[in-house]
């Protein structure tokens, strides 16, 4: 990590991230503007807001998918300095500052197994155990016993998500709610500090839901990571949240627990504006 | 491909006097295509005269048999379509047949090994067919290259002769200006063709699909052009000749009294020659292979594939996907080179001329035939292209429409290649082959 990438701590011990003034243009349109809020360490931040609000382009910004055209986004690990997430991009935020993502369309390796999934997860660190290929190569047993480790590690995180049995199945076969599940384990394996949800109930039945929270919350409970997540689904963000932030339009109109959000009445204006369905839901589930 | 059977019974149109109508139409489009596409190809022959002036005359009862041809075969096939149901594996072969297949495939890669060590053995009398084995076995290992670029990382690459050249090239100038001997040369030829490798690959790296195919195709195109007219190094069009044979560690494989048959004491033969290269392509395809199912189960390998399959999804898991395509690129390039300098002193003479784009055309069209990613798929398609090729020499000119149609019927049969599903890198408990219909072929 080169020196200009770490800043001066400008945020505490008790965040992860701080995004601060972060605008999003594209063309003349602006998707994010200075959009500022912060996620706390080993807690659940929810990004909710009505379609088009310019959630999943937060999201690429963060995860580097793109480069924002204004503002800072700063990450902290455990016991490390901070990053500049907006000047690392592509890979190297996944890699480096150990953000990983999951994303709205799910998207799998489909033709390789679940356990080839959560391999190809863990690339960096068996790139390194396999002396980039030579030692693996040859068989070192230094390699053996990292393949070991990564097989270990994502034969844990298919326990985890019940898809055992289902570990040399095609990641394209699996049904719907496991590709779900799959593709959160995969995140997992890649060892995040961040984890980043896009949409990550979309889709799924009630039943399946409830599962998420569940491993979400077990997630944040035994891997100590701190979680980020856009989503629809009330009841899992009302349920799983420590916070919420809420956008519309490219900026953020409320934030505060889940309770303060729903009661707060230019969350319910902007749901309302948007979708009367979102609006009821916000509205009921709570209650 | 195998769950096509239910459904499509229920699918089948009931002929009836709609469907002859829908018959006849299609039928009738065809012949009018067949009419106009033949009335100047058969229709009318033209020729030059004795004074250079166009003789020419009609041939209408040909074309008249022509057209009718395609009209009766058009109504034929459509009636055949419609008893047998929508094509597919399943209706053409029961599934009885099919386990039996897949039982009998398993066994296929060790006996088609064994086989071929024993081919100089079982053929050793025989020129010809050793010389086929040694041009089957080239193409087989540039088809298990190329199949690092186009099958596992899904990047299509047109211009893999260039390699092959930069290979053969580069084993026929160090050999002949600086005397080096083959097997000093080989690794010298693989890092210069996986150097141009990456040339390629920098530049290329952000193109996906039809844009790639066309940079690759002009790279390969760019390398030909100057070895044309490098003269000065490479000899331009009149190639390089006297390129020397390989040797057996130092011990040539000539009359002379040094050559390993006065060694060895046994009359000396043309063929001992012959039987060296078989094996010492046999050797490099082998190991070329061996890479390559070892580099699928390293994490490298796992990239590359994941590359094929989703590279935004790569890249979200901190996968550095510049040098997962550039190493990608440099391995196929590397084997294309083994493969150059093997051709470079087989041949004793190197010209451009034999590294145009036909030869990128024929190795994609194996590794495409093969199955994208199988190695046994690749090794039976080049046997294929290049024996079957040979097989229909007797067909003189009709040799191209009959290798063109059984291509066309392939690929009806088996639009994924000859071997289409893919085996899992790494298991639990079962290794299960993975349908095509999973498997991306890959946009980059």
């Amino acid at each position: 990590m080169s020196s200009n990438l770490i800043g001066d701590d400008l945020i505490g011990d008790d965040l992860i991230l701080a995004v601060d003034r972060l605008t999003m243009r594209f063309g003349g349109i602006v998707a994010v503007n200075a959009l500022s809020f912060t996620a706390e360490r080993r807690k659940i931040t929810a990004l909710i807001g009505p379609n088009g609000a310019g959630k999943t382009t937060v999201f690429n910004c963060i995860t580097g998918f793109y480069r924002p055209t204004g503002g800072t986004i700063r990450l902290r690990r455990d016991g490390a300095n901070e990053i500049a997430l907006e000047r690392l991009n592509d890979f190297r935020i996944a890699k480096q500052a150990k953000v990983a993502r999951t994303f709205q369309n799910i998207r799998l390796f489909p033709g390789m197994t679940a356990l080839e999934n959560l391999m190809v997860a863990q690339h960096n660190m068996l790139m390194r155990a396999s002396g980039l290929t030579l030692l693996g190569l040859i068989g070192a047993p230094s390699w053996r016993a990292a393949e070991k480790r990564a097989i270990d590690l994502s034969t844990f995180w298919l326990n985890r998500i019940g898809l055992f049995d289902r570990a040399d199945d095609a990641a394209g076969n699996l049904p719907y709610g496991d590709q779900r599940r799959l593709e959160i384990a995969r995140a997992m394996c890649t060892e995040p500090a961040l984890l980043c949800l896009d949409e990550p109930a979309a889709g799924l039945n009630a039943r399946e839901s409830a599962a998420l929270s569940e491993l979400l919350l077990s997630i944040r409970a035994e891997q100590g990571t701190s979680i980020l997540l856009i989503e629809h689904d009330m009841s899992v963000v009302m349920e799983i949240s420590d916070h919420v932030v809420v956008m519309d339009y490219g900026v953020k109109i409320a934030e505060g627990s889940p309770q303060e959000v729903r009661d707060d009445p230019k969350v319910i204006a902007a749901y309302l504006g948007a979708d009367e369905k979102e609006a009821i839901a916000v509205m009921e589930s709570g209650t | 491909m195998t769950g096509v059977s239910g459904p499509a019974s229920e699918h089948r149109p009931a002929a009836g006097a709609p469907g002859f109508s829908f018959i006849l139409r299609k039928a009738f489009i065809s012949a009018f295509v067949a009419l106009v596409l033949f009335s100047l190809m058969i229709g009318i022959r033209t020729e030059a005269g004795p004074t250079g002036q166009l003789i020419y005359w009609t041939r209408f009862g040909e074309l008249a048999s022509m057209v009718g041809a395609v009209f009766v075969g058009s109504i034929a096939i459509e009636l055949i379509r419609r008893w047998l149901g929508p094509a597919g594996t399943a209706n053409i072969i029961p599934p009885l047949v099919q386990g039996r297949l897949s039982g009998a495939g398993r066994l296929i890669a060790p006996a088609l090994l064994i086989f071929t060590f024993l081919v100089p053995v079982i053929f050793y009398n025989q020129r010809y067919i050793l010389d086929l084995a040694i041009l089957v076995l080239t193409y087989v290992m540039l088809g298990w290259g190329l199949n690092v670029v186009v099958g596992l990382a899904g990047l299509l690459d047109l211009g893999y002769v260039a390699f092959y050249a930069v290979g053969a090239y580069s084993y026929a100038l160090f050999a002949t200006t600086f005397g080096l001997s083959f097997w000093v040369c080989l690794p010298i030829a693989g890092i210069l063709a996986s150097l141009w490798g990456v040339m390629l690959g920098f530049p290329v790296l952000r193109l996906r699909g039809d844009y790639l195919a066309i940079v690759t195709l002009a790279f390969g195109e760019i390398i030909r052009l100057v070895i044309i007219n490098w003269q000065s190094l490479t000899g331009g069009p009149n190639g390089i000749s006297g390129i020397p044979r390989p040797t057996l560690f130092g011990i040539p494989l000539t009359a002379g009294d040094d050559g390993l048959a006065a060694l060895l004491g046994i009359e000396f033969s043309p063929t001992h020659r012959i039987v060296f290269l078989f094996y010492v392509i046999l050797a490099l395809a082998l190991l070329t292979n061996w890479v390559t199912i070892r580099l699928r189960r390293l994490p490298i390998g796992r990239a590359w594939e994941a590359l094929r399959e989703d590279e935004v999804a790569c890249r979200a898991l901190g996968i550095n996907t510049t040098t997962t395509k550039l190493s990608a690129f440099a391995t196929g390039a590397m084997f294309g080179g083994f493969a150059g300098a093997f051709f470079a002193t087989r041949q004793g003479f190197i010209s451009p001329e034999s590294f145009t784009f036909q030869e990128s055309a024929l190795v994609l069209a194996i590794v495409v035939l093969g199955g994208m990613g199988s190695q046994l798929g690749v090794a039976l398609a080049a046997l294929a292209m290049i024996g079957g090729f040979e097989l229909f020499r007797g067909l003189d000119q009709y040799r191209m429409l009959v290798f063109g149609m059984a291509m066309v019927l392939l690929m009806i049969w088996r639009p994924r290649g000859l071997i289409g599903h893919r085996a899992p890198t790494v298991y639990l408990k079962k290794a299960q082959a993975i349908s095509s219909d999973l498997v991306k072929e890959g946009k980059g």
